[in-house]
This record gives C-alpha cells, sequence and structure tokens, in this order.
C-alpha cells in the first residue's frame, strides 16, 4: 500500500488528542520534574556536603597512600585523558582538589573560589610525600555548582525516558490488549504510517512537556544554562527519537499491559539509577560504569550537561549525538521488523 | 447474479484445534449473506480470514473473481464483534478519523441520519449506550461507502428494541445494494435479514442455502410443541411424534389431523404452541445441539 500522508497526519491528530485531554496524564508529566527540582533545590540549600574530594591522575600507590588516615576524603583516581573533564569538574567545585603525578614536575590544581580546595591543600601539604617542594601549585576559578544545577539536565532527561518509554511502549501494547490495532488494522493504515505517527506524537509531546519544565524550573529554582538552546535541542531531540524507539520495541509484539509494565520497568529503572541521573558515576564499580556506558540515557544525559553546565558546542557531544542516532535507526528498524497488529 | 466474493476450502489451524476445516461458499453481490452456528463455531475466524486480518493455513479467497490484492481493504468496510477505538474523542471525531483512512468517502452528514448518530454528536464514544456505540461501528464501516461490508455478530448485547433498529440499517444497507456478510447465532436476525444462510458447526459448513427453502426441504409446515406433562407417562407413542429437549414435537403438513391424533393418544393440548419451524430446529436437527449451547 503507497505511503499515505494524510492517513499519518488523522492518527497523529487522533493520538495527541488522547495526550491533551488526559489532563491528569499531561499535568503529572509536567508537576512532577518539576516537583523533583524544588526538592533537591530545598534539601541541598545548606552546605552539608561533609566529604572532600581528592582526584589523582596516575600512580595509585600515592593516592591509596595519601590521606589513607583521613575518612572525610573520598579520592578518585583518573587516568591521564581526563585532566580537561577533571579540571572543569573542578571549576564546578565537584573536585576540591586535583593531583596528576603523571607529569614532570607533578602538579595539583585548587580552585581558587573554594574554601574546601584551600583546606584539601593545606592538609595535602602537610603529607610528607607531597611536601618534598617537587609539586606546582595552579589555580582555576569557578563559582559552586548547587546540585540543582547538576541534576537538572538528569531530571529532564529522566522525565524524557519516562514519557518515552511509556507513551510508546504501554500505550500501543494497550491498544493491541484493547483491540484499537485490530480496528486500525482492517482499514488501509499501514503500519508504517501508524509507528511514524505514534513516534512523531511523542516528539511534540515531549517537546512541549521538556519546554514547560524548562520554563516552570528556571522560574521556581533557575538553573545554569551556559551552552546553545539550538545545541540543548538537538541533544534532547536526539535522545527522545532514541528513547522513543526503544519503547517501540516494546510495542511491537506484547499482548498484556502487565507484561510491558515489567519490560519497561526492567529497562527504565537500570537507566533511572545508572545513567548519572542523580550522581556521578565515576566512582562507581567498574561493572556499573561500563553498564552505564551502554545506556541511551547516559549519552543523553551526559550530552545535555555537557551543554548546559560547560557550555559544549555541536561537535563536542557529537559522540553522544552519532551514538543516540546510530541506536534509533538499528531499533527503528527491529521494530518495523518484528511490529505486529494483533 | 454475479459472485463478489468466495471462499474456497478455507483451512486454519490452531495448536491442538483446527478452527475452520475447509469452509466453502460464494456470496453474491447485493446480498445478504449469513454464518449461523453456536460460540466457538469458526464463524469469526472465517470472517477474519476474508477480511485479511488472519493469515489462511489453506485455501483461497477471491474477490470479484480474482485473488484478494491491497485495494481489497479499500472496498470493504467491517464491524467487529469487539472493537475498541481511540480514547477521548467525540463520535464526529472518530467518524472523520477513519473516514481519513479512504481514498472513497461516504457523505458523513447522510451516514450521521442514515445511523442516526445526530444526536450524540458531541459525546466522548466512551460513555454511549451499547446501541449507540453499534450504529458508530455500523456507520465506521461503512465511511468509505464499501462495496461489501462484513458484520461480525452486530447486534449481540444490544436489548431487543435496539436489536430491532439495527436490522433496519442493515436493511437499508441492503437496500443499497451494498452486499453483506453477517455472522450471528440469532436465528430470527438470519432468517429476517439473510438472503442465504451456511450453518457452521465445528469449523464446517453443515448446510447451505436459502433459509425458507431449507427449511422447506428438512421440516413439515408446522410444528406442534406440547409440554411433557401433556401425555400419560407410559404411554407408546407413534414414531412422529419426538421428545427434544424437554417437551414433544410434531411436525406436520395438516394440523387438523394432527390435532385428531393428539387428542386420541389423550393428549392435553390446553398448553399446546402451533408454530412454523426455525432455523434453531434445523440446527438441532442436524447437529443434536441447541445453537446457545
Amino acid at each position: 500500500m503507497k505511503f499515505s500522508l494524510t492517513r499519518l497526519l488523522a492518527i497523529l491528530r487522533a493520538r495527541l488528542r488522547e495526550f491533551y485531554r488526559d489532563t491528569a496524564s499531561w499535568a503529572w508529566n509536567l508537576l512532577m520534574p518539576v516537583l523533583i527540582l524544588i526538592g533537591f533545590a530545598f534539601i541541598f540549600s545548606g552546605d552539608t556536603q561533609p566529604l572532600y574530594r581528592l582526584a589523582v591522575i596516575g600512580d595509585p600507590q600515592l593516592m591509596d597512600s595519601l590521606l589513607r588516615d583521613a575518612d572525610f576524603v573520598e579520592r578518585i583516581r583518573l587516568s591521564p585523558t581526563a585532566r580537561d573533564q577533571a579540571l572543569v569538574k573542578l571549576q564546578r567545585h565537584q573536585y576540591d582538589l586535583l593531583l596528576d603525578v603523571t607529569v614532570e614536575p607533578p602538579r595539583y590544581w585548587i580552585n581558587s573560589q573554594s574554601d574546601k580546595g584551600r583546606v584539601m591543600e593545606q592538609l595535602l601539604l602537610n603529607r610528607p610525600a607531597v611536601n618534598d617542594g617537587r609539586f606546582q601549585r595552579a589555580e582555576v576559578s569557578g563559582k559552586d555548582l548547587r546540585y540543582v544545577d547538576w541534576v537538572m539536565p538528569g531530571v529532564l532527561a529522566m522525565n524524557m525516558m519516562f514519557s518515552c518509554l511509556w507513551g510508546v511502549g504501554w500505550v500501543v501494547v494497550r491498544y493491541r490488549k484493547n483491540g484499537v490495532l485490530r480496528r486500525l488494522q482492517a482499514t488501509p493504515l499501514t503500519a508504517f504510517e501508524f509507528l511514524s505517527a505514534q513516534v512523531l506524537a511523542r516528539m511534540v509531546i515531549v517537546v512541549f512537556v521538556t519546554s514547560a519544565v524548562i520554563i516552570g524550573a528556571n522560574a521556581l529554582v533557575g538553573f545554569v544554562m551556559r551552552g546553545s538552546w539550538w545545541t540543548l535541542a538537538l541533544v534532547f531531540t536526539t535522545g527522545a527519537l532514541c528513547l522513543t524507539s526503544l519503547g517501540l520495541i516494546v510495542a511491537t509484539r506484547l499482548k498484556t499491559e502487565e507484561v510491558a509494565e515489567g519490560l519497561l520497568n526492567l529497562m527504565s529503572w537500570p537507566m533511572m539509577i545508572l545513567s548519572g541521573v542523580w550522581f556521578s558515576m565515576e566512582s562507581a564499580h567498574p561493572v556499573a560504569q561500563a553498564i552505564s556506558a551502554a545506556l541511551p540515557l547516559t549519552w543523553l544525559v551526559d550530552a545535555a550537561r555537557r551543554v548546559m553546565l560547560d557550555g559544549a558546542g555541536v561537535a563536542e557531544v557529537a559522540g553522544d549525538l552519532m551514538l543516540m542516532s546510530l541506536t534509533t535507526l538499528l531499533l527503528l528498524g527491529v521494530s518495523a521488523r518484528l511490529f505486529r497488529w494483533s | 447474479m454475479t459472485v463478489l466474493l468466495e471462499a474456497i476450502d478455507l483451512i486454519k489451524d490452531y495448536p491442538g484445534l483446527r478452527a475452520v476445516d475447509g469452509i466453502r461458499f460464494a456470496v453474491e453481490a447485493g446480498s445478504c449473506y449469513g454464518l449461523l452456528g453456536p460460540n466457538g463455531a469458526g464463524k469469526t475466524t472465517t470472517m477474519e480470514m476474508l477480511e485479511g486480518l488472519t493469515p489462511l493455513d489453506g485455501g483461497e479467497i477471491r474477490y470479484r473473481g480474482r485473488p484478494v490484492d491491497t485495494g481489497f481493504r479499500h472496498e470493504i468496510g467491517i464491524q467487529f464483534q469487539e472493537t475498541a477505538l481511540l480514547e477521548r474523542q467525540t463520535v464526529m471525531e472518530a467518524l472523520e478519523l477513519f473516514a481519513a483512512f479512504y481514498e472513497r468517502r461516504a457523505d458523513v452528514g447522510a451516514l450521521i441520519r442514515r445511523c442516526r448518530l445526530e444526536e450524540f454528536l458531541d459525546r466522548d464514544t466512551r460513555k454511549l449506550s451499547g446501541g449507540q456505540r453499534q450504529r458508530l461501528l455500523l456507520a465506521i464501516a461503512l465511511v468509505n461507502d464499501p462495496a461489501l461490508v462484513f458484520l461480525d455478530e452486530p447486534t449481540t448485547g444490544l436489548d431487543p428494541q435496539s436489536r430491532r433498529n439495527f436490522w433496519s440499517l442493515i436493511e437499508d444497507i441492503k437496500h443499497e445494494g451494498k452486499t453483506v456478510l453477517l455472522t450471528t447465532h440469532y436465528m430470527e436476525e438470519a432468517y429476517r435479514l439473510c438472503d442465504r444462510i451456511a450453518i457452521v458447526d465445528r469449523g464446517r459448513i453443515i448446510i447451505e442455502g436459502e433459509p425458507d427453502a431449507l427449511l422447506a426441504e428438512h421440516f413439515a409446515a408446522t410444528v406442534i410443541r406440547l409440554p411433557l406433562s401433556a401425555i400419560e407417562t407410559g404411554r407408546s407413542l407413534p414414531p412422529e411424534i419426538q421428545r427434544v429437549d424437554g417437551r414433544y414435537e410434531l411436525f406436520t403438513d395438516d394440523v387438523p389431523a394432527a390435532i385428531a391424533r393428539l387428542e386420541s393418544l389423550g393428549a392435553s393440548l390446553s398448553d399446546c404452541q402451533i408454530t412454523a419451524p426455525t432455523l434453531e430446529d434445523l440446527f438441532l436437527k442436524l447437529t443434536g445441539h441447541a445453537l446457545r449451547q
């Protein structure tokens, strides 16, 4: 059957109508992320974090020996390739001191605007391993980043993930169970037109909800946005397409909402926990880090965070964009092949 | 008359069950053809194979003398036994949605009037009564002005009044010259609407033809029914008086003679019923079990 834009637009309109007339559903889509952000802004409004964070590049033995008795210091070992990223984190007050022993002479950096950095410096210089005059001091500067600023890209991406997975995966399975798909199958509407309409409808919904959440969160708690809005829009659109195509995989054949719910939970919970939405994964177990690196939500959160917090441009997030685009193409191809109306 | 649709030796297998076992019939253009049978007989599976929704395990379907192709879906209208529509849309929006799927469209205004949808056009489709919902589903089935309309148990669950109203709608469709393929387990419905019927049981057609011709072929013109209490227990009865389904039945072309015969046997006629045989009687005779079992 030939492709028909009229049929696609008709089913797209009907799906959007279903969404915007479901007041409770879209109100929850808008409110939940804003409430989470307000909650975090409130919880972390005081200076209550007790840990000092020391990042060390190279020489694990030195790292192990340094400040071993200071259990209030979290030590993070980094590879030399992570230096630039570590300096950015130092600027954001995510590290208190960065030590690099792979260069000659060895060097440490602190943030000149960080009191905790100066405390860490004093602690470190009192240790014989460092206090031998070899270490060069360097400074970076940057304002402290609130947790709410750091978590904002993650919350936006997580909200998008739930919307894309459930709004496509669960909804299409419900259509199949209650006979809507069978009724549509009896018309000239093709599977391609139907699935395309579902993806497009979800994109419209995600754009609307994410824009509203950004405006609401900015008005209520404010947040840091150092990059271009266009780059962020590109990152979110690519991420939403990737997550929607993941939702389509669930939608291809399942016949009951209960099974779909189980599968969607199985997908969404690991991503919610391991994709760096709430906390950085760099101190996590290597296996957890490897799993995290393979999750689409991680690519989206990382890219959005770099645009929003570091001011990254398209070229700097091209890797994540490429990964999400290729995954989208792969999942769409598999979905189109597996899809059954009934 | 030309044959519009042909089912040729259709077969459908499910694990451990042959649901459709060599069904073969032809539907003439402009006629109403009925598939009758109890629940689970294979009517709906046959219908879905003809509609192109369930793949065939054997046999062939021909439309206008040719194997069905992709254009077939534009020429048919379907009303399912059970179906759901997209949620949170009005009756008018549901009609417009389905109309947009087809290149050829019926006059929606005329369709609304014919199916009597005017009073609830702006109502959410989830808030319709059973009769209103069936009328909407019929209107959706007709939205592309189809040549062939499939109606699968269209009046199941409706009250008698709504059922009769719905029959009038189907008669209107027939009068327009459309071809109707109907499944039902209501014999009265089949008798009133269908030009030809096929009685299906356990996946096979057990008899096929025009309703009146089938009844005339298998029964005398009248059936007299008596309760068991009408005849003294233990009395020897002639073979033409049969005990069926908890009562006595006597088929006859000569009612006065049959009454005289019953009186000679000492039967009490105070509760006797004298009616014409029905398709239900035919089904019972051919299969040994009632349609609704």
